[in-house]
């Protein structure tokens, strides 16, 4: 009979190793899904995994998985650091959104004018807005004792009207035969967050998305707040007999990760998507929470967590393309792989032991 | 190292190109990108009945694939590259907000041939086309008139669009023209697709006292919610009668396959060229459904008759007299709307009560 030990601390092997567990047994049940679509599921799995990166075609779709990985890890990144102090803000799309509808409000004001300042404006503007999203929830629990779940979810509704009403009204291109959506930023030079180096997927988001991994990382490991962060998340009591102040680490978590989402929307808006539109928000805030725990709230576990996340869809659509499955088996596919790393968890928490049956 | 990086994609572009033409006796690779699911009845669904007739007509000289579900923006762009990649020669990108992004791709590849639904950007291998919906509005407004006993009509109404807007006025018009005294109650749900979104608005349509209610959304769930209510209801892009078989007068039905299979058609002989087309009643790009057993003689006569003159070509939705809600003239009498003008109506014609939100 298996009986499940606790352990007195978190297996550090377990951790390390579950996560490539899960995609193992991701890629089984996976398998066994897409054999019983009537698939191939090697050839799935090869075309998902494989193919983007090795195959044919990879020096696009190498670009590409970094353009989609880049807005998941620099949102990740923030939301982790609140989610090791135990606040836990769900509302990373609404301030995704709110970063892009600023940042891009500043380039729409300046059209036409060409200018060397318009786009460090946008980047501020896109900080500052998703910041100030962030900052709701935060001075409600602060101050009124409000869920920051509830409130940053909510305010995720509130941002998506306010994007519908942007893209059909205040900022809604004049040029554009009355349809909805902005001008596109791509075709504004000072505006635009075009890709560094042609071909490699890379725009500024990317470059700010591996740089919040560097920084993050040396800020929890060696960063006095850092430490605080972990402490009030581990031991709330703890924290405050050692001087850590708990409104204080709400303000600047929830502020902190509601600008990287807010810029993760800006250089979006004025790069990839190019656009304020109704359906802009692709849903990078929510999947960025799946990322930040396959990472482990790690900062270098985020990096390999959104690239693996990016994996699967920009891999996604080339399986539903080229073997014909539909959409709904990839999402399936994406949720095995965060069920199975939870349900893996298990074993770097407990130990599983083999014990004899007793009689009593 | 970066430039040649650079090159080497180009190259790497070029061969996959021309590797693609050199296989030219192969199968027609026809890609199809969709905004929504297949199974969304609505929209997609016809789009991809489309995709089917061409796999039906052509057989094993094409082979079609499609991607659901993708966002507008940089995903689209990917898949559609993707398309190309693996060697599509025509691609249709069935939703406006593909629009940029098909510009995008088009330069990349200009070889390949595409065609974007419902938008006005044309390029040389990028076509577009759309459907004259509102002719179809026209025919139910006019039974709507008709069926109406406490002369209220509920409209259920996605996002203030040209699209949308055109559809309103044409089925007012046509249902003020037998029935004055009618009245449109018009519920902006601001999305194109949710069921319970859409149920809601149905329901609140019936509190006020509609008994026949229209939606340009997707979904079949105001046809269900009338159908349990007893009221009247239409299907919309596609026939959606089973979901509502007392409910439902007739429907509005997207028909993309005739003109798949001439697009499609044309790639192969080599004829494609860049064209905006727009078509109606009379190309069978919009098809009325069969009309309900609910519907007495006169008024399925009467519809009819209007199906057959805009098949003629002798009746046209927006003929004046017709003022603007503000009281100005719009068209003097005997004067067609110019297709310009339908393109980007912004405005509701007179009488509709209500404003169109900003």
């Amino acid at each position: 009979m298996f009986r499940l030990e606790a352990r007195p601390q978190p297996s550090r092997f377990w951790i390390a190793v579950t996560p490539i567990l899960a995609v193992i047994a991701t890629m089984i049940a996976g398998g066994l899904m897409f054999a019983v679509l009537g698939k191939d599921p090697l050839a799935s799995i090869r075309m998902i995994f494989w193919d983007p990166l090795m195959g044919e075609y990879a020096f696009y779709y190498r670009g590409q998985l970094l353009t989609k990985a880049g807005p998941l890890i620099l949102i990740a990144i923030g939301l982790s650091i609140g989610f090791r102090a135990g606040i836990w803000n769900i509302g990373a799309e609404g301030q995704y959104i709110i970063g892009a509808i600023c940042g891009a409000g500043v380039a729409l004001a300046a059209y036409p004018v060409q200018a060397w300042y318009i786009f460090p404006l946008m980047v501020l503007a896109g900080g500052l807005g998703g910041w100030a999203w962030g900052m709701i929830p935060a001075i409600l629990r602060n101050r009124f004792g409000t869920n920051e779940i509830l409130v940053s979810l909510m305010l995720v509704y509130v941002a998506q009207h306010l994007l519908s009403s942007m893209a059909l009204g205040l900022m809604r291109n004049p040029e554009g035969m009355g349809f909805p959506g902005s001008r596109n930023l791509q075709q504004y030079p000072s505006a635009a967050n075009p890709e560094l180096i042609a071909g490699t997927g890379i725009h500024w988001g990317v470059v700010a998305a591996f740089l919040s991994v560097i920084v993050a990382y040396v800020f929890m490991s060696r960063h006095m707040t850092g430490f605080q962060i972990r402490l009030m998340g581990e031991s709330p009591r703890a924290a405050t007999f050692a001087g850590v102040i708990p409104k204080r680490v709400v303000t600047f978590t929830l502020g902190l990760s509601g600008a990287l989402a807010g810029l993760a929307g800006l250089f979006e808006v004025s790069g990839p998507a190019g656009q304020i539109t109704i359906d802009f928000a692709s849903g990078y805030g929510f999947t960025a929470i799946i990322v930040a725990f396959l990472g482990r709230l790690h900062p270098i576990g985020i990096m390999l967590g959104g690239l693996l996340m990016a994996l699967t869809y920009v891999g996604g659509n080339l399986v539903q393309q080229q073997a014909g499955l539909p959409a709904a088996a990839i999402q399936a596919f994406q949720g095995m792989l965060l069920f199975f790393l939870l349900a893996f968890d298990l074993l770097s928490a407990y130990r599983v032991r083999l014990v004899k049956r007793e009689h009593r | 190292m970066k430039s040649l990086k650079s090159i080497a994609v180009g190259v790497a572009l070029a061969l996959g190109l021309g590797g693609v033409a050199a296989h030219a006796a192969e199968k027609l690779k026809v890609g199809f990108i969709y905004v929504g699911p297949v199974g969304d009845l609505g929209w997609t669904h016809q789009h991809d009945q489309g995709r089917k007739a061409v796999e039906k007509a052509f057989g094993d000289k094409v082979e079609t694939t499609y991607v659901e579900s993708v966002p507008e923006g940089a995903d689209a762009e990917r898949v559609m590259t993707q398309m190309a990649l693996s060697g599509a020669k025509l691609i249709f990108a069935t939703s406006f907000g593909y629009m940029d992004a098909v510009q995008n791709v088009a330069k990349k590849f200009p070889n390949v041939k595409f065609e974007h639904a419902t938008g006005y950007k044309t390029a040389p291998n990028v076509s577009t086309y759309s459907a004259r919906f509102y002719e179809g509005r026209m025919v139910i407004g006019h039974i709507a008139g008709k069926m109406t006993k406490t002369n209220k009509i509920g409209y259920i109404a996605s996002y203030p669009i040209p699209e949308v807007i055109r559809g309103i006025n044409a089925a007012y018009l046509a249902a003020k023209a037998v029935n004055p005294n009618v009245q449109f109650k018009i519920v902006w749900v601001f999305t194109w697709f949710d069921p319970a979104k859409e149920a809601d608005a149905a329901n609140a349509l019936i509190e006020q006292g509609v008994d026949v209610i229209m939606q340009h959304t997707d979904s079949p769930a105001a046809l269900t919610i009338a159908e349990k209510k007893g009221i009247y209801a239409f299907g919309q892009a596609s026939d959606m009668k089973k979901f509502g078989p007392n409910a439902r007068l007739t429907s509005i039905i997207d028909n993309w396959a005739p003109y798949y299979i001439q697009e499609v058609k044309a790639v192969m002989d080599g004829t494609w060229k860049s064209h905006a087309t727009w078509d109606g009643i009379k190309q069978g790009m919009v098809k009325i459904g069969d009309f309900s057993d609910k519907m007495p003689a006169d008024v399925k006569a009467s519809a009819q008759k209007i199906i057959d003159g805009l098949k003629a070509g002798t009746l046209h939705p927006f003929t004046g007299p017709i003022n603007k809600q503000d009281g100005s003239v719009w068209l003097k009498p005997g004067e067609v709307a110019d297709d310009a003008t339908l393109a980007g109506m912004n405005f509701y014609v007179e009488g509709i009560e209500g404003q169109i939100p900003k």
